[in-house]
């Protein structure tokens, strides 16, 4: 409850004191994607590591159903539940007729087509990382994608959090640039560290947040409660999880655990788009992972 | 004589009851035993994926013989008759340390098919087992994708 209030404060502040400047959502330059061609089938990796089909697939969908992104899954949050819309190739319901800017826009600064501010249950947050080519690629891939005319299904949330533009605060909070792991990284795992930090969007549930619900950045990584309530969401730092590259490797090519049991809860999915990357991607998460400072 | 009928009586109820909870002692025993097979049945999946597993990951050297005849028991594991491993109220409600959904049972079909899909996976990693490290290599991930597609759909998570 007290949770609550302080967001409701927060909302209220965002939107009456601090100013509607920098509320105003921003959009990229468009001048940056104006000459990039896109490739559909390094969009198809891009795709997979960001685990797009895992939220905008409809409910229980697998195999070559998971590719008809026609939105629907439901996600719990503290500011009510929010709904995956359809980002199919469908220009009516899904998003058949964005450019290459709308959807850079979208991914880079959660900033819609109209100008409104995007809720970050879409991850943002860590595609605000992604690089422009990789958004062409994505964009090209896309479009090859099934059209599919399921309408959006409206969010289920509380006043004030229908109110959109409070969130331009939330993001001059939370949505950093720069990399979380810094240093020297060999490329390898540097790779690693763009799939994981800004596409794989593994610290989204490995890393916990604070009462805003903005990650807390001491901890990456360090594991959290799960937002469906039920248990928590594992540390991956090197202070807990001690299992090996190898390990790693399988684990996100088979889901196999080093007991030979699969992965479970909401990282089934994710083993799914993971399982879909060329190996070297694989292994450069897992150095990426080897490479965390360990939190206990 | 009366009094011998009533005590004759009361003997008889006490005895029906008793048997009455021992018959549902015995019900719930079988649940339990079930439960425990099911899950002997998983942990003889995973010993054995445990060599194919090291041989894939390189930290045991590959030998056809040895992959092949853990692959050979996964695949003949996979089509023992479950029947009796899978009562319906053995789920997490029903027996104590039981990680099954209720709703395995009302989706029979769907379950069936995750079964046959596994059969499929492991019959293709006997015959990759056998061939050479890549090609065992290749088949963990389809194989691991059937154990999980069933444990994603009927398994309570435990995190
Ligand atoms: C964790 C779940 C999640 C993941 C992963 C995710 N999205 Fe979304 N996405 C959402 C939600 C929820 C919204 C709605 C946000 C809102 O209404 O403010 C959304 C909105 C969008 C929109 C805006 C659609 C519209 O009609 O305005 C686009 C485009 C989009 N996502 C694309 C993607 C792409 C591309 C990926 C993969 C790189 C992706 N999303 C991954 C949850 C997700
Ligand atoms: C949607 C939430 C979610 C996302 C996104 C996610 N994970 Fe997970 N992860 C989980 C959950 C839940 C588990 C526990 C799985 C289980 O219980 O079997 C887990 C487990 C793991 C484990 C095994 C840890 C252990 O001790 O069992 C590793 C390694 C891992 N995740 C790495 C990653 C990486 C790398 C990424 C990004 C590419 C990622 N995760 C993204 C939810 C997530
Ligand atoms: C048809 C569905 C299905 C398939 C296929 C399946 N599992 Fe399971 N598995 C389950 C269910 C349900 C449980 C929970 C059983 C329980 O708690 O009684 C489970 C439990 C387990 C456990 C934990 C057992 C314990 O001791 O509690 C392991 C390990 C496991 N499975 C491994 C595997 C492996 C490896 C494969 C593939 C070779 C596999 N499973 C295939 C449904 C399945």
């Amino acid at each position: 409850m007290r949770k609550t209030l302080t967001i409701i404060g927060f909302f209220a502040v965002a939107l009456a004191g601090a100013g509607w400047w920098i509320t105003t959502p921003e959009r990229v330059d468009a001048g940056d994607y104006a000459d990039l061609i896109g490739v559909p089938a390094r969009g198809a990796v891009v795709f997979h590591a960001g685990g797009c089909a895992s939220c905008h697939s409809a409910e229980g969908a697998s195999g070559d159903k998971k590719l008809v992104l026609s939105g629907g899954r439901a996600f719990v949050s503290d500011f009510g539940t929010f709904h995956a819309p359809n980002i199919s190739a469908d220009p009516e319901h899904g998003i058949g007729d964005w450019s290459v800017t709308d959807l850079a826009n979208a991914m880079i600064h959660g900033t819609s087509p109209t100008g409104q501010h995007y809720y970050p249950a879409f991850p943002y947050a860590a595609y605000s990382r992604v690089r422009p080519q990789d958004i062409a690629d994505l964009h090209a891939y896309l479009i090859t994608l099934p059209a599919d005319a399921t309408p959006d299904r409206a969010h289920d949330l509380a006043f004030p959090f229908t109110l959109r533009r409070g969130l331009g605060l939330w993001k001059a909070l939370y949505v950093t640039d720069g990399w979380q792991v810094a240093g020297d990284l060999t490329e390898v795992e540097a790779r690693g560290r763009y799939l994981a930090e800004a596409l794989g969007h593994c610290a989204e549930c490995h890393t916990p947040r604070g009462v805003l619900g903005g990650l807390d950045r001491d901890r990456w990584m360090a594991g959290a409660p799960n937002p469906s309530g039920q248990g928590t969401i594992p540390n991956i730092t090197p202070a807990k999880l001690d299992w090996s590259e190898a390990d790693l490797i399988a684990y996100f090519t088979s889901g196999f655990t080093p007991d030979y049991d699969t992965a479970g809860g909401s990282m089934a999915a994710v083993v799914e788009s993971l399982a879909q990357l060329p190996d070297a991607d694989r292994a450069a998460l897992a150095a990426y992972l080897k490479r965390l400072p360990a939190v206990e | 004589m009366f009094k011998g009928m009533t005590v004759v009586g009361t003997v008889l109820g006490l005895a029906i009851l008793a048997g009455a909870a021992s018959g549902q002692d015995a019900a719930q025993k079988a649940l339990a035993d079930a439960t425990k097979a099911r899950q002997a049945q998983m942990q003889l999946y995973a010993f054995n994926l445990g060599l194919l597993g090291g041989m894939a990951k390189g930290e045991v050297p590959y030998d056809a013989t040895a992959a092949s005849a853990a692959a050979g028991n996964l695949a003949s594991l996979a089509q023992l008759d479950q029947s009796r491993l899978w009562p319906e109220g053995s789920d997490e409600m029903g027996v104590e340390g039981s990680k099954v959904m209720a709703e395995l049972w009302q989706n029979m079909p769907d379950v069936m098919s995750k079964g046959a899909d596994l059969v499929t996976a492991a019959t293709a990693m006997e015959v990759a087992a056998g061939t050479d490290l890549a090609s065992l290599q290749a088949a963990m991930g389809p194989l691991g994708g059937a154990c999980g597609a069933c444990h994603k759909a009927y398994r309570v998570p435990s995190n």
